[in-house]
Protein backbone atom coordinates (compact mmCIF):
# COMPACT_ATOMS: atom_id res chain seq x y z
CA UNK A 1 0.00 0.00 0.00
CA UNK A 2 1.17 3.50 -1.23
CA UNK A 3 2.11 5.83 1.95
CA UNK A 4 -0.50 8.12 -0.07
CA UNK A 5 -3.50 6.97 1.03
CA UNK A 6 -4.56 9.36 3.97
CA UNK A 7 -3.04 11.90 2.42
CA UNK A 8 -5.78 14.56 2.71
CA UNK A 9 -6.25 17.12 -0.36
CA UNK A 10 -7.82 20.76 -0.17
CA UNK A 11 -10.91 21.07 -2.23
CA UNK A 12 -12.57 24.39 -2.78
CA UNK A 13 -16.03 24.61 -4.24
CA UNK A 14 -18.85 27.14 -4.60
CA UNK A 15 -21.97 25.50 -2.87
CA UNK A 16 -25.29 27.38 -3.46
CA UNK A 17 -22.99 30.34 -4.27
CA UNK A 18 -21.00 30.43 -1.22
CA UNK A 19 -17.63 29.12 -1.35
CA UNK A 20 -16.71 26.80 1.08
CA UNK A 21 -12.99 25.42 1.20
CA UNK A 22 -12.42 21.78 3.10
CA UNK A 23 -10.07 19.48 3.68
CA UNK A 24 -10.96 15.62 3.15
CA UNK A 25 -10.03 12.23 1.96
CA UNK A 26 -10.14 11.47 -1.19
CA UNK A 27 -12.74 8.67 -0.96
CA UNK A 28 -14.99 10.94 1.14
CA UNK A 29 -18.15 10.99 -1.74
CA UNK A 30 -19.74 14.30 -2.55
CA UNK A 31 -22.91 13.11 -0.49
CA UNK A 32 -21.19 12.94 2.37
CA UNK A 33 -19.25 15.90 1.90
CA UNK A 34 -22.07 18.25 1.67
CA UNK A 35 -23.96 16.20 4.65
CA UNK A 36 -21.08 15.67 6.73
CA UNK A 37 -18.33 17.99 6.43
CA UNK A 38 -20.69 21.02 5.02
CA UNK A 39 -23.73 20.39 6.91
CA UNK A 40 -25.99 20.86 3.88
CA UNK A 41 -28.30 17.66 4.97
CA UNK A 42 -31.19 18.39 2.42
CA UNK A 43 -29.36 15.80 0.06
CA UNK A 44 -30.30 12.94 0.99
CA UNK A 45 -28.49 9.29 0.69
CA UNK A 46 -30.27 6.16 0.05
CA UNK A 47 -29.17 3.58 -2.35
CA UNK A 48 -25.11 4.71 -2.05
CA UNK A 49 -24.85 3.07 -5.18
CA UNK A 50 -26.27 5.12 -8.07
CA UNK A 51 -29.88 3.67 -8.50
CA UNK A 52 -32.45 5.98 -6.32
CA UNK A 53 -31.82 9.32 -7.53
CA UNK A 54 -31.88 10.82 -3.56
CA UNK A 55 -28.54 12.32 -3.57
CA UNK A 56 -29.20 14.36 -6.88
CA UNK A 57 -27.49 17.64 -6.89
CA UNK A 58 -26.34 19.78 -9.92
CA UNK A 59 -22.27 20.05 -10.52
CA UNK A 60 -21.85 23.07 -13.10
CA UNK A 61 -25.33 23.00 -14.00
CA UNK A 62 -25.73 19.05 -14.58
CA UNK A 63 -27.84 16.81 -12.35
CA UNK A 64 -25.14 14.11 -10.81
CA UNK A 65 -25.41 11.42 -8.04
CA UNK A 66 -23.32 12.57 -5.51
CA UNK A 67 -23.05 8.96 -3.87
CA UNK A 68 -20.52 7.44 -7.03
CA UNK A 69 -18.64 11.26 -6.71
CA UNK A 70 -16.13 11.80 -4.92
CA UNK A 71 -15.88 15.90 -2.89
CA UNK A 72 -12.50 15.88 -4.56
CA UNK A 73 -13.42 15.63 -8.05
CA UNK A 74 -15.33 18.74 -7.10
CA UNK A 75 -12.44 21.27 -6.46
CA UNK A 76 -13.16 24.46 -8.61
CA UNK A 77 -16.60 23.15 -9.73
CA UNK A 78 -20.13 24.85 -8.74
CA UNK A 79 -22.46 22.68 -6.59
CA UNK A 80 -26.01 23.32 -6.53
CA UNK A 81 -28.33 21.45 -4.07
CA UNK A 82 -31.99 21.26 -2.71
CA UNK A 83 -31.07 24.10 0.11
CA UNK A 84 -30.11 26.49 -2.90
CA UNK A 85 -33.75 26.36 -4.54
CA UNK A 86 -36.14 28.63 -2.34
CA UNK A 87 -35.39 32.38 -1.70
CA UNK A 88 -35.61 33.19 1.52
CA UNK A 89 -38.62 32.06 2.83
CA UNK A 90 -40.44 31.88 -0.83
CA UNK A 91 -40.30 28.21 -2.70
CA UNK A 92 -39.23 27.80 -6.02
CA UNK A 93 -41.99 27.33 -8.31
CA UNK A 94 -41.36 24.19 -8.26
CA UNK A 95 -41.18 23.44 -4.98
CA UNK A 96 -44.43 25.27 -4.47
CA UNK A 97 -46.21 22.83 -7.48
CA UNK A 98 -44.38 19.89 -5.33
CA UNK A 99 -46.57 20.92 -2.21
CA UNK A 100 -49.61 21.97 -4.17
CA UNK A 101 -49.90 18.47 -5.29
CA UNK A 102 -49.21 16.63 -2.51
CA UNK A 103 -46.08 15.09 -4.91
CA UNK A 104 -44.38 13.87 -1.42
CA UNK A 105 -45.40 12.07 1.98
CA UNK A 106 -42.32 10.96 3.53
CA UNK A 107 -40.14 13.29 1.57
CA UNK A 108 -37.05 11.39 1.82
CA UNK A 109 -37.06 11.10 -2.15
CA UNK A 110 -37.89 14.80 -2.97
CA UNK A 111 -34.92 16.86 -3.40
CA UNK A 112 -33.29 14.41 -5.58
CA UNK A 113 -36.70 14.77 -7.66
CA UNK A 114 -36.49 18.13 -7.50
CA UNK A 115 -32.89 18.33 -8.76
CA UNK A 116 -33.56 16.01 -11.24
CA UNK A 117 -36.51 18.32 -12.17
CA UNK A 118 -34.93 21.41 -12.53
CA UNK A 119 -32.33 20.68 -15.14
CA UNK A 120 -34.94 19.02 -16.67
CA UNK A 121 -37.07 21.82 -17.21
CA UNK A 122 -34.18 23.99 -17.65
CA UNK A 123 -33.77 21.91 -21.12
CA UNK A 124 -36.70 21.12 -21.87
CA UNK A 125 -39.59 24.24 -20.23
CA UNK A 126 -42.24 22.28 -22.35
CA UNK A 127 -42.37 18.99 -21.53
CA UNK A 128 -45.50 16.47 -22.18
CA UNK A 129 -46.33 14.03 -19.41
CA UNK A 130 -44.31 11.04 -21.58
CA UNK A 131 -41.25 13.25 -21.16
CA UNK A 132 -41.45 14.19 -17.51
CA UNK A 133 -42.15 10.26 -16.55
CA UNK A 134 -39.23 9.48 -18.45
CA UNK A 135 -36.82 12.36 -16.83
CA UNK A 136 -37.92 11.30 -13.43
CA UNK A 137 -37.12 7.44 -14.57
CA UNK A 138 -33.86 7.06 -12.84
CA UNK A 139 -35.34 8.45 -9.71
CA UNK A 140 -37.32 6.24 -6.65
CA UNK A 141 -40.04 7.08 -4.70
CA UNK A 142 -41.79 4.40 -2.42
CA UNK A 143 -44.93 6.52 -0.92
CA UNK A 144 -46.38 8.50 -3.85
CA UNK A 145 -47.07 6.37 -7.06
CA UNK A 146 -45.26 8.71 -9.24
CA UNK A 147 -48.71 10.28 -9.81
CA UNK A 148 -48.41 13.27 -8.01
CA UNK A 149 -44.96 14.11 -8.71
CA UNK A 150 -45.21 14.07 -12.42
CA UNK A 151 -48.23 16.52 -12.06
CA UNK A 152 -46.23 18.99 -9.96
CA UNK A 153 -43.56 19.08 -12.66
CA UNK A 154 -45.50 19.52 -15.61
CA UNK A 155 -47.32 22.14 -13.34
CA UNK A 156 -44.18 23.69 -12.37
CA UNK A 157 -43.13 23.71 -15.87
CA UNK A 158 -46.27 26.06 -16.23
CA UNK A 159 -45.95 28.09 -14.00
CA UNK A 160 -41.92 28.54 -14.74
CA UNK A 161 -43.06 29.52 -18.33
CA UNK A 162 -45.55 31.95 -16.92
CA UNK A 163 -42.39 33.73 -15.42
CA UNK A 164 -43.10 31.66 -11.93
CA UNK B 1 -21.49 1.24 2.28
CA UNK B 2 -18.22 3.50 1.98
CA UNK B 3 -15.10 2.92 -0.49
CA UNK B 4 -11.56 1.91 1.38
CA UNK B 5 -9.04 4.33 1.31
CA UNK B 6 -7.04 5.20 -1.63
CA UNK B 7 -5.08 7.40 -2.87
CA UNK B 8 -6.42 9.92 -5.62
CA UNK B 9 -4.37 11.20 -8.93
CA UNK B 10 -5.87 13.92 -10.88
CA UNK B 11 -3.56 14.30 -13.54
CA UNK B 12 -3.67 16.64 -16.54
CA UNK B 13 -2.03 14.66 -19.97
CA UNK B 14 -2.22 11.66 -21.52
CA UNK B 15 1.59 11.03 -20.61
CA UNK B 16 0.90 10.97 -17.00
CA UNK B 17 -1.85 9.13 -17.27
CA UNK B 18 0.34 6.24 -18.55
CA UNK B 19 3.24 6.62 -16.25
CA UNK B 20 0.76 6.41 -13.09
CA UNK B 21 -0.38 3.22 -14.98
CA UNK B 22 2.82 1.66 -15.09
CA UNK B 23 4.00 2.63 -11.95
CA UNK B 24 0.96 1.50 -10.00
CA UNK B 25 -0.61 -1.46 -12.59
CA UNK B 26 -3.41 -3.57 -11.02
CA UNK B 27 -2.93 -1.30 -8.00
CA UNK B 28 -4.22 1.41 -9.93
CA UNK B 29 -8.42 2.11 -11.22
CA UNK B 30 -8.83 4.84 -13.99
CA UNK B 31 -12.10 7.08 -13.07
CA UNK B 32 -14.10 8.24 -16.12
CA UNK B 33 -17.37 8.83 -15.03
CA UNK B 34 -17.42 6.86 -11.57
CA UNK B 35 -20.80 5.57 -12.84
CA UNK B 36 -19.98 1.86 -12.44
CA UNK B 37 -16.70 2.06 -10.60
CA UNK B 38 -17.99 4.52 -7.83
CA UNK B 39 -20.90 1.87 -6.92
CA UNK B 40 -18.20 -0.42 -7.09
CA UNK B 41 -15.53 1.22 -5.22
CA UNK B 42 -18.82 2.02 -2.34
CA UNK B 43 -19.89 -1.69 -2.12
CA UNK B 44 -15.35 -2.41 -1.68
CA UNK B 45 -15.98 -5.01 -4.54
CA UNK B 46 -12.72 -3.17 -6.07
CA UNK B 47 -10.32 -1.36 -3.39
CA UNK B 48 -7.61 -0.18 -5.69
CA UNK B 49 -4.81 1.89 -3.69
CA UNK B 50 -4.60 4.47 -6.33
CA UNK B 51 -7.53 5.88 -8.19
CA UNK B 52 -6.16 7.78 -11.20
CA UNK B 53 -8.79 10.47 -12.48
CA UNK B 54 -9.29 10.89 -15.94
CA UNK B 55 -11.41 14.09 -15.76
CA UNK B 56 -8.60 16.23 -15.64
CA UNK B 57 -6.96 15.10 -18.99
CA UNK B 58 -8.09 17.62 -21.81
CA UNK B 59 -7.08 16.02 -24.35
CA UNK B 60 -8.98 12.54 -23.62
CA UNK B 61 -12.68 14.97 -23.66
CA UNK B 62 -12.44 15.92 -27.78
CA UNK B 63 -14.89 14.29 -30.45
CA UNK B 64 -16.51 15.21 -33.86
CA UNK B 65 -15.77 14.17 -37.70
CA UNK B 66 -12.37 12.48 -38.80
CA UNK B 67 -10.54 13.34 -41.73
CA UNK B 68 -11.88 9.77 -43.18
CA UNK B 69 -16.01 10.76 -42.76
CA UNK B 70 -15.69 8.85 -39.29
CA UNK B 71 -16.63 9.73 -35.88
CA UNK B 72 -13.92 9.92 -32.81
CA UNK B 73 -15.12 9.45 -29.36
CA UNK B 74 -12.45 10.40 -26.92
CA UNK B 75 -12.27 8.20 -23.72
CA UNK B 76 -13.58 11.45 -21.66
CA UNK B 77 -17.43 11.96 -23.49
CA UNK B 78 -19.88 11.89 -21.54
CA UNK B 79 -23.03 9.96 -23.16
CA UNK B 80 -24.90 13.17 -22.74
CA UNK B 81 -22.67 15.06 -24.35
CA UNK B 82 -23.15 13.31 -27.67
CA UNK B 83 -26.69 13.03 -26.85
CA UNK B 84 -26.68 16.86 -27.06
CA UNK B 85 -25.02 16.50 -30.10
CA UNK B 86 -26.63 17.40 -33.51
CA UNK B 87 -23.61 16.47 -35.47
CA UNK B 88 -23.40 13.09 -33.95
CA UNK B 89 -26.79 12.46 -34.59
CA UNK B 90 -26.74 13.53 -38.08
CA UNK B 91 -23.64 11.34 -38.67
CA UNK B 92 -24.16 8.29 -36.04
CA UNK B 93 -28.07 8.11 -36.29
CA UNK B 94 -28.12 4.35 -34.82
CA UNK B 95 -25.45 5.16 -31.71
CA UNK B 96 -27.45 8.10 -31.33
CA UNK B 97 -31.00 6.22 -31.15
CA UNK B 98 -29.25 3.72 -28.65
CA UNK B 99 -28.07 6.74 -26.26
CA UNK B 100 -31.55 7.21 -24.31
CA UNK B 101 -31.70 3.85 -23.39
CA UNK B 102 -28.52 4.38 -21.66
CA UNK B 103 -29.61 4.87 -17.57
CA UNK B 104 -30.87 8.04 -17.38
CA UNK B 105 -29.83 11.61 -17.67
CA UNK B 106 -28.32 12.02 -14.08
CA UNK B 107 -25.79 8.98 -15.27
CA UNK B 108 -25.65 10.02 -18.74
CA UNK B 109 -24.46 13.44 -17.56
CA UNK B 110 -21.71 11.73 -16.39
CA UNK B 111 -21.08 8.37 -17.88
CA UNK B 112 -18.73 8.12 -20.54
CA UNK B 113 -18.49 5.59 -23.93
CA UNK B 114 -14.97 4.16 -22.86
CA UNK B 115 -15.99 3.87 -19.61
CA UNK B 116 -18.92 1.71 -20.85
CA UNK B 117 -16.79 -0.24 -23.11
CA UNK B 118 -13.91 -1.24 -20.45
CA UNK B 119 -16.69 -2.26 -17.69
CA UNK B 120 -18.25 -4.56 -20.06
CA UNK B 121 -21.63 -5.20 -19.03
CA UNK B 122 -23.25 -7.50 -20.96
CA UNK B 123 -26.53 -5.57 -21.48
CA UNK B 124 -24.55 -2.36 -22.28
CA UNK B 125 -25.58 -1.05 -25.50
CA UNK B 126 -22.89 -0.06 -26.54
CA UNK B 127 -21.59 -3.12 -26.75
CA UNK B 128 -23.90 -3.96 -29.41
CA UNK B 129 -23.73 -0.25 -31.00
CA UNK B 130 -19.66 -0.78 -31.85
CA UNK B 131 -20.10 -4.11 -33.08
CA UNK B 132 -22.76 -3.09 -35.44
CA UNK B 133 -20.81 0.12 -36.86
CA UNK B 134 -17.48 -1.96 -36.67
CA UNK B 135 -16.22 0.39 -34.57
CA UNK B 136 -11.81 0.50 -33.66
CA UNK B 137 -10.87 1.42 -30.20
CA UNK B 138 -7.56 2.57 -29.81
CA UNK B 139 -5.55 1.57 -26.49
CA UNK B 140 -2.43 2.94 -25.43
CA UNK B 141 -0.22 1.20 -22.84
CA UNK B 142 1.85 2.66 -20.63
CA UNK B 143 5.99 2.42 -21.53
CA UNK B 144 6.07 4.57 -24.48
CA UNK B 145 4.50 1.21 -26.84
CA UNK B 146 2.96 2.57 -29.72
CA UNK B 147 -1.05 2.78 -29.63
CA UNK B 148 -3.08 -0.38 -30.88
CA UNK B 149 -5.69 -0.57 -32.58
CA UNK B 150 -8.92 -3.66 -31.50
CA UNK B 151 -11.41 -4.39 -33.96
CA UNK B 152 -14.87 -4.38 -31.82
CA UNK B 153 -15.28 -7.86 -33.00
CA UNK B 154 -12.17 -8.61 -30.81
CA UNK B 155 -12.54 -6.14 -27.90
CA UNK B 156 -14.75 -8.09 -25.54
CA UNK B 157 -13.24 -11.19 -24.10
CA UNK B 158 -15.50 -12.12 -21.36
CA UNK B 159 -17.89 -11.24 -18.78
CA UNK B 160 -16.26 -7.52 -17.20
CA UNK B 161 -13.77 -8.52 -19.26
CA UNK B 162 -11.90 -6.69 -22.80
CA UNK B 163 -8.95 -6.67 -24.89
CA UNK B 164 -7.60 -3.87 -22.39
CA UNK B 165 -5.41 -4.69 -19.98
CA UNK B 166 -5.09 -3.57 -16.45
CA UNK B 167 -2.05 -1.01 -17.64
CA UNK B 168 -3.64 0.28 -20.48
CA UNK B 169 -6.01 3.29 -21.37
CA UNK B 170 -8.70 3.35 -23.86
CA UNK B 171 -7.84 6.38 -25.82
CA UNK B 172 -10.52 6.75 -28.04
CA UNK B 173 -13.61 4.72 -29.90
CA UNK B 174 -13.79 5.65 -33.93
CA UNK B 175 -16.84 5.02 -35.76
CA UNK B 176 -16.36 4.33 -39.59
CA UNK B 177 -18.03 6.80 -41.74
CA UNK B 178 -21.64 5.67 -42.14
CA UNK B 179 -22.13 4.35 -45.30
CA UNK B 180 -24.56 6.22 -48.05
CA UNK B 181 -28.16 4.70 -47.27
CA UNK B 182 -27.46 2.30 -44.73
CA UNK B 183 -30.35 0.75 -42.41
CA UNK B 184 -30.06 0.71 -38.77
CA UNK B 185 -32.40 -0.42 -36.27
CA UNK B 186 -32.23 -0.91 -32.28
CA UNK B 187 -34.64 -2.23 -30.14
CA UNK B 188 -33.98 -3.32 -26.32
CA UNK B 189 -36.19 -4.90 -23.71
CA UNK B 190 -35.99 -3.66 -20.30
CA UNK B 191 -38.57 -4.26 -17.27
CA UNK B 192 -38.24 -0.14 -16.49
CA UNK B 193 -37.04 2.64 -18.77
CA UNK B 194 -33.64 2.84 -18.33
CA UNK B 195 -32.48 -0.11 -16.59
CA UNK B 196 -29.96 -2.15 -18.12
CA UNK B 197 -31.39 -4.50 -20.93
CA UNK B 198 -32.81 -8.10 -20.52
CA UNK B 199 -32.00 -8.28 -24.49
CA UNK B 200 -31.26 -5.83 -26.97
CA UNK B 201 -29.95 -5.21 -30.59
CA UNK B 202 -28.32 -2.93 -33.05
CA UNK B 203 -28.33 -3.61 -36.52
CA UNK B 204 -27.20 -2.12 -39.74
CA UNK B 205 -27.06 -3.29 -43.36
CA UNK B 206 -26.65 -2.01 -46.78
CA UNK B 207 -29.00 -3.13 -50.21
CA UNK B 208 -26.35 -3.99 -52.90
CA UNK B 209 -26.99 -3.53 -56.72
CA UNK B 210 -29.10 -6.85 -57.36
CA UNK B 211 -31.41 -6.01 -54.14
CA UNK B 212 -30.00 -8.21 -51.61
CA UNK B 213 -28.93 -7.61 -47.88
CA UNK B 214 -24.87 -6.72 -47.84
CA UNK B 215 -22.27 -5.50 -44.74
CA UNK B 216 -25.23 -7.10 -42.47
CA UNK B 217 -24.38 -6.47 -38.78
CA UNK B 218 -26.25 -7.71 -36.02
CA UNK B 219 -24.86 -6.34 -32.79
CA UNK B 220 -26.48 -8.34 -29.51
CA UNK B 221 -26.24 -7.27 -26.09
CA UNK B 222 -27.96 -8.64 -22.87
CA UNK B 223 -28.07 -12.55 -24.29
CA UNK B 224 -24.44 -13.53 -23.02
CA UNK B 225 -21.20 -13.27 -21.59
CA UNK B 226 -20.23 -10.42 -23.70
CA UNK B 227 -22.22 -8.31 -26.22
CA UNK B 228 -22.21 -10.54 -29.23
CA UNK B 229 -22.56 -10.31 -33.15
CA UNK B 230 -24.96 -12.83 -34.59
CA UNK B 231 -23.40 -14.44 -37.25
CA UNK B 232 -25.81 -16.67 -38.21
CA UNK B 233 -28.49 -14.58 -38.41
CA UNK B 234 -26.22 -12.00 -40.23
CA UNK B 235 -25.54 -14.73 -42.92
CA UNK B 236 -29.15 -15.52 -43.41
CA UNK B 237 -30.02 -11.90 -45.15
CA UNK B 238 -26.66 -11.44 -46.89
CA UNK B 239 -27.36 -11.28 -50.12
CA UNK B 240 -30.62 -12.08 -49.93
CA UNK B 241 -33.67 -9.50 -50.88
CA UNK B 242 -34.71 -8.25 -47.05
CA UNK B 243 -38.50 -8.47 -46.25
CA UNK B 244 -40.50 -10.34 -43.34
CA UNK B 245 -39.66 -13.69 -44.38
CA UNK B 246 -36.09 -13.65 -44.58
CA UNK B 247 -36.25 -11.56 -40.77
CA UNK B 248 -38.47 -14.06 -39.25
CA UNK B 249 -35.60 -16.65 -40.68
CA UNK B 250 -32.83 -14.60 -39.20
CA UNK B 251 -34.72 -14.21 -35.88
CA UNK B 252 -34.61 -18.42 -36.37
CA UNK B 253 -31.28 -18.23 -36.10
CA UNK B 254 -30.57 -16.01 -33.51
CA UNK B 255 -32.55 -17.82 -31.22
CA UNK B 256 -30.48 -21.07 -32.27
CA UNK B 257 -27.17 -19.42 -31.96
CA UNK B 258 -26.75 -17.12 -28.65
CA UNK B 259 -26.15 -18.54 -25.31
CA UNK B 260 -27.91 -16.55 -23.09
CA UNK B 261 -27.71 -16.54 -18.82
CA UNK B 262 -30.40 -17.55 -16.28
CA UNK B 263 -30.23 -14.84 -13.55
CA UNK B 264 -32.89 -13.59 -11.36
CA UNK B 265 -33.78 -10.97 -14.10
CA UNK B 266 -35.03 -13.31 -16.68
CA UNK B 267 -34.11 -16.72 -17.88
CA UNK B 268 -31.96 -18.21 -20.74
CA UNK B 269 -34.88 -19.33 -22.48
CA UNK B 270 -37.44 -15.66 -22.12
CA UNK B 271 -33.87 -14.03 -23.31
CA UNK B 272 -33.48 -16.67 -26.22
CA UNK B 273 -37.35 -16.05 -27.16
CA UNK B 274 -36.64 -12.04 -26.83
CA UNK B 275 -33.63 -11.86 -28.93
CA UNK B 276 -35.59 -13.23 -31.55
CA UNK B 277 -38.48 -11.20 -31.73
CA UNK B 278 -36.47 -7.87 -31.17
CA UNK B 279 -34.20 -8.84 -34.24
CA UNK B 280 -36.96 -9.40 -35.98
CA UNK B 281 -38.36 -6.00 -35.46
CA UNK B 282 -34.82 -4.37 -35.77
CA UNK B 283 -34.19 -5.45 -38.63
CA UNK B 284 -37.90 -4.49 -39.80
CA UNK B 285 -37.80 -0.99 -38.36
CA UNK B 286 -34.41 -0.88 -40.60
CA UNK B 287 -36.11 -1.70 -43.70
CA UNK B 288 -39.00 0.45 -43.39
CA UNK B 289 -36.93 3.48 -42.02
CA UNK B 290 -35.17 4.27 -45.18
CA UNK B 291 -38.90 3.53 -47.11
CA UNK B 292 -38.53 -0.15 -47.26
CA UNK B 293 -38.95 -1.71 -50.82
CA UNK B 294 -40.46 1.22 -52.24
CA UNK B 295 -38.10 2.26 -54.87
CA UNK B 296 -38.68 -1.13 -56.30
CA UNK B 297 -42.81 -0.25 -55.88
CA UNK B 298 -42.70 2.91 -57.29
C1 LIG C 1 -28.42 3.38 -12.02
C2 LIG C 1 -27.53 3.02 -13.18
C3 LIG C 1 -28.11 2.51 -14.32
C4 LIG C 1 -27.32 2.19 -15.41
N1 LIG C 1 -27.93 1.71 -16.54
C5 LIG C 1 -27.17 1.45 -17.63
C6 LIG C 1 -27.76 1.00 -18.84
O1 LIG C 1 -28.99 0.87 -18.96
N2 LIG C 1 -26.94 0.74 -19.88
C7 LIG C 1 -25.57 0.90 -19.80
O2 LIG C 1 -24.89 0.66 -20.77
N3 LIG C 1 -25.01 1.33 -18.68
C8 LIG C 1 -25.76 1.61 -17.60
N4 LIG C 1 -25.15 2.04 -16.46
C9 LIG C 1 -23.68 2.15 -16.45
C10 LIG C 1 -23.22 3.50 -16.96
O3 LIG C 1 -23.47 3.59 -18.36
C11 LIG C 1 -21.74 3.73 -16.71
O4 LIG C 1 -21.54 5.09 -16.87
C12 LIG C 1 -20.76 3.04 -17.60
O5 LIG C 1 -20.93 1.65 -17.57
C13 LIG C 1 -19.32 3.31 -17.14
O6 LIG C 1 -18.88 4.51 -17.63
P1 LIG C 1 -18.10 5.51 -16.67
O7 LIG C 1 -17.54 6.56 -17.53
O8 LIG C 1 -18.98 5.91 -15.59
O9 LIG C 1 -16.89 4.59 -16.19
P2 LIG C 1 -16.27 4.37 -14.74
O10 LIG C 1 -17.31 3.92 -13.81
O11 LIG C 1 -15.46 5.56 -14.37
O12 LIG C 1 -15.28 3.18 -15.09
C14 LIG C 1 -15.76 1.88 -15.38
C15 LIG C 1 -14.57 0.94 -15.59
O13 LIG C 1 -13.86 1.27 -16.77
C16 LIG C 1 -12.52 1.63 -16.49
N5 LIG C 1 -12.22 2.73 -17.39
C17 LIG C 1 -12.96 3.88 -17.55
N6 LIG C 1 -12.45 4.64 -18.54
C18 LIG C 1 -11.37 3.96 -19.01
C19 LIG C 1 -10.43 4.22 -20.06
N7 LIG C 1 -10.52 5.31 -20.83
N8 LIG C 1 -9.45 3.30 -20.29
C20 LIG C 1 -9.37 2.19 -19.54
N9 LIG C 1 -10.23 1.89 -18.54
C21 LIG C 1 -11.23 2.76 -18.28
C22 LIG C 1 -12.49 1.97 -15.02
O14 LIG C 1 -11.22 1.77 -14.47
C23 LIG C 1 -13.53 1.03 -14.47
O15 LIG C 1 -12.98 -0.25 -14.29
C24 LIG C 1 -25.91 2.36 -15.35
C25 LIG C 1 -25.33 2.88 -14.19
C26 LIG C 1 -26.11 3.19 -13.10
C27 LIG C 1 -25.47 3.74 -11.87
S1 LIG D 1 -27.95 7.53 -2.82
FE1 LIG D 1 -27.09 8.22 -4.67
S2 LIG D 1 -28.39 7.35 -6.13
FE2 LIG D 1 -29.11 6.44 -4.31
S1 LIG E 1 -42.22 10.64 -0.69
FE1 LIG E 1 -41.50 8.94 0.43
S2 LIG E 1 -40.07 8.04 -0.92
FE2 LIG E 1 -40.97 9.58 -2.13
Amino acid sequence: MSDAVSELRDVEVTVNGTVRRERVEPRLTLADFLRHTLGLTGTHVGCEHGVCGCCTVRLDGAAVRSCILFAVQAHGRRIETVEGLADGESLHPLQEAFSDHGALQCGFCTPGFLMTAIEFLDRYPDPDEEAVRDALSGSLCRCTGYQSIVAAVLDAARRLRQGG
Amino acid sequence: MKPAPFAYRDPDTVDEVLALLAEHGDDAKLLAGGQSLGPMLNMRVVSPAVVVDLNRVKALAGRGGSASGGFVIGALVRQADLEDDPAFAAAQPLAAAALPFIAHRPIRNRGTVAGSLVHADPAAEWGGVVLALDARIEVRQAGGASPRTVAAEDFFTGILETAVEPDELLAEIRLPPWPEDARWGFREFARRRGDFALAGVACRFEVDGAGGGRSVRIGLFGVGDTAVRARRAEAVLEGETPGPEVFAAAAAAVQDEVEPLDDGHASAGYRRHLAGVLVEDALADAWARNGGDEGEAA
